[in-house]
């Protein structure tokens, strides 16, 4: 013990103890998004089976089939990886570590707590919306690659929607930050703290009663402008032209085994992406919803961190099975219903949306 | 500490300019625009190790989101992609050799002439700053770049709905 206070009061030992505790977390993240990805495949499964008044997976594992998925992924696992003669190889192998890797490295600036978080760069939000642009390239690589006519095709889709829906994206999420005055995750989060009648979305992000109220209906059109161009960010119901289920083809039809499961897995890590980053601007982040439910950092700083990620995690389960749910309600756009959508209606509100707040802001900013 | 930050910033070296010699070398037009991409990205960690973050993050969204797919989309229309043999020897040498000796002299001025920063920049956010520059000092060639891209906005969209019209 005496040894590990000495290294550790070491200045000069700081340095690798930064790097260890960065690799804890970093495989602490792979982790915890894997298991995630694990549990979201399993309840998206039961979330379609009860919509469709059907039981789904209940045999595996005993419990409601909890083991499902993971029986699943070991099958992918140990599938063989089969690769089509005719496919441009480098491109085909290399398509599906981009898509998972800079879905991965968002989650670098997503604060789960006070302390838990990769790094809170003050770039934060707009490190997120930036390498996320990465995947749009990579899934056009895996539907060139594949050199099937009908993944291309897919892959266009996919990439047009993807590029048009990250404007809404970013336009809804400047709302925040307009509001907040930062891009770094950390300071968005904090103005929201001491009750839910904080949040951004309801008004608050930093301001008080005044403001709050001329606010509320700008604040809420702007979540739920993120909330659904973020759907068709990551290709979701009923926006999920891109990959449909039976009826259309996607960019990833000629990949099977592990590679599949990776284009599986970045999915469900960017739907995690998505809500958190939408709980991080708009719903209070890790914070409670009413104050007496955290613990405060002075009294218990671990125990602080670990509520504060109870709150964050379960905040953005909850809009990830909101995004399963619509996703078994809601009918399918056509392609040009998806482009009018963005472009006439999501983007003159969003435009209009950041007159008035901006307007507001400065009004009420003495 | 200071050798793990150098030996990451020799891989960046690295990828930045093998990426960039696959664009400028290889033989096939696809692989030359998807090796762009990392070009794109290790010039953006370049950038970090300059302190310009905002600028890093800029050069994503910008370049990768949204050029390097406008490029992607222009090799996938050009007719023949698969087959398009690019020219690999040259032509006209000597007569090359003259504007290519005057770029090198102009590079080379302008690499001696620079009082390069030897010391590592400040980490210090520069979003604010930056954002006060272009409203303030450098405000005329930001709306004047808006408008021209406004300008080809509105031209693209005409040229495609000429055909159209013309029905």
């Amino acid at each position: 013990m005496n040894v590990l206070t000495s290294f550790c009061n070491n200045p000069a030992n700081w340095f690798f103890i930064k790097l260890a505790i960065s690799l804890i977390y970093m495989v602490g993240m792979i982790t915890f998004v894997s298991v995630f990805a694990l549990f979201a495949i399993w309840l998206e499964r039961k979330i379609s089976a009860w919509a469709q008044d059907r039981l789904g997976p209940m045999e595996t594992g005993g419990f409601h089939g909890w083991l499902q998925t993971v029986a699943d992924m070991l099958k992918l696992l140990l599938k063989e990886d089969i690769i089509p003669d005719a496919v441009d190889r480098p491109l085909f192998k290399l398509a599906p570590y981009i898509v998972f890797a800079s879905s991965f490295a968002a989650f670098a600036t997503l604060p789960f707590a006070a302390n838990l978080i990769g790094t809170d760069l003050n770039i934060g939000i707009y490190y997120i919306v930036a390498i996320s642009s990465l995947v749009v390239i990579a899934i056009i690589m895996a539907g060139w690659a594949s050199n099937n006519k009908w993944s291309l095709f897919g892959a266009m889709r996919s990439a047009s929607q993807m590029i048009s829906y990250e404007v809404p994206v970013a336009l809804a999420l400047l709302i925040p930050i307009l509001m907040a005055g930062s891009l770094s995750m950390q300071d968005l989060v904090s103005v929201q703290a001491g009750g839910f009648w904080n949040w951004t979305i309801f008004g608050g992000g930093g301001f008080k009663l005044p403001f709050t109220v001329v606010a509320l209906p700008f604040t809420v059109l702007a979540f739920l402008i993120y909330f659904w161009a973020s759907l068709a960010e990551v290709n979701r119901c009923p926006f999920d032209l891109p990959e449909g289920e039976s009826e259309i083809i996607g960019f990833h039809v000629e990949y099977s085994a592990m590679r599949f499961g990776m284009f599986f897995f970045a999915e469900f890590a960017n739907m995690f992406l998505v809500s958190g980053v939408a709980v991080a601007l708009f719903l209070g982040g890790w914070y409670a919803p009413l104050p007496f439910l955290e613990v405060s950092a002075e009294t218990s700083p671990v125990l602080h961190n670990i509520i504060g990620a109870f709150w964050f995690i379960s905040k953005s389960v909850i809009l990830v099975a909101v995004q399963m749910w619509l996703r078994w309600t809601l009918p399918r756009f056509r392609v040009d219903q998806l482009m009018h959508v963005c472009w006439k209606v999501f983007l003159p509100f969003s435009l209009a949306n950041i007159l008035i707040v901006s307007l507001l802001v400065v009004l009420f900013n003495q | 500490m200071e050798f793990l930050s150098e030996l990451i910033f020799w891989c960046f070296v690295v990828l930045t300019v093998g990426s960039a010699a696959v664009v400028v070398f290889h033989s096939r037009i696809i692989y030359s625009a998807f090796a762009l991409l990392f070009t794109f990205v290790g010039v953006g960690a370049l950038y970090l190790y300059l302190s310009a973050d905002f600028l890093a993050a800029s050069q994503l969204l910008i370049y990768v989101g949204a050029i390097l797919t406008l490029i992607i989309f222009g090799v996938f229309l050009t007719t023949k992609v698969m087959s398009i043999d690019l020219p690999e020897q040259s032509h006209q040498r000597f007569l090359a050799l003259i504007p290519i000796t005057l770029i090198g002299i102009v590079i080379l001025w302008v690499i001696l002439q620079t009082p390069w920063a030897v010391n590592p920049a400040e980490a210090a956010p520069t979003t604010k700053e930056l954002g006060r520059l272009l409203m303030s000092r450098y405000l005329v060639p930001f709306e004047l770049a808006s408008v021209l891209l406004l300008a080809a906005l509105i031209g693209a969209m005409r040229l495609a709905r000429y055909f159209k019209m013309e029905e």
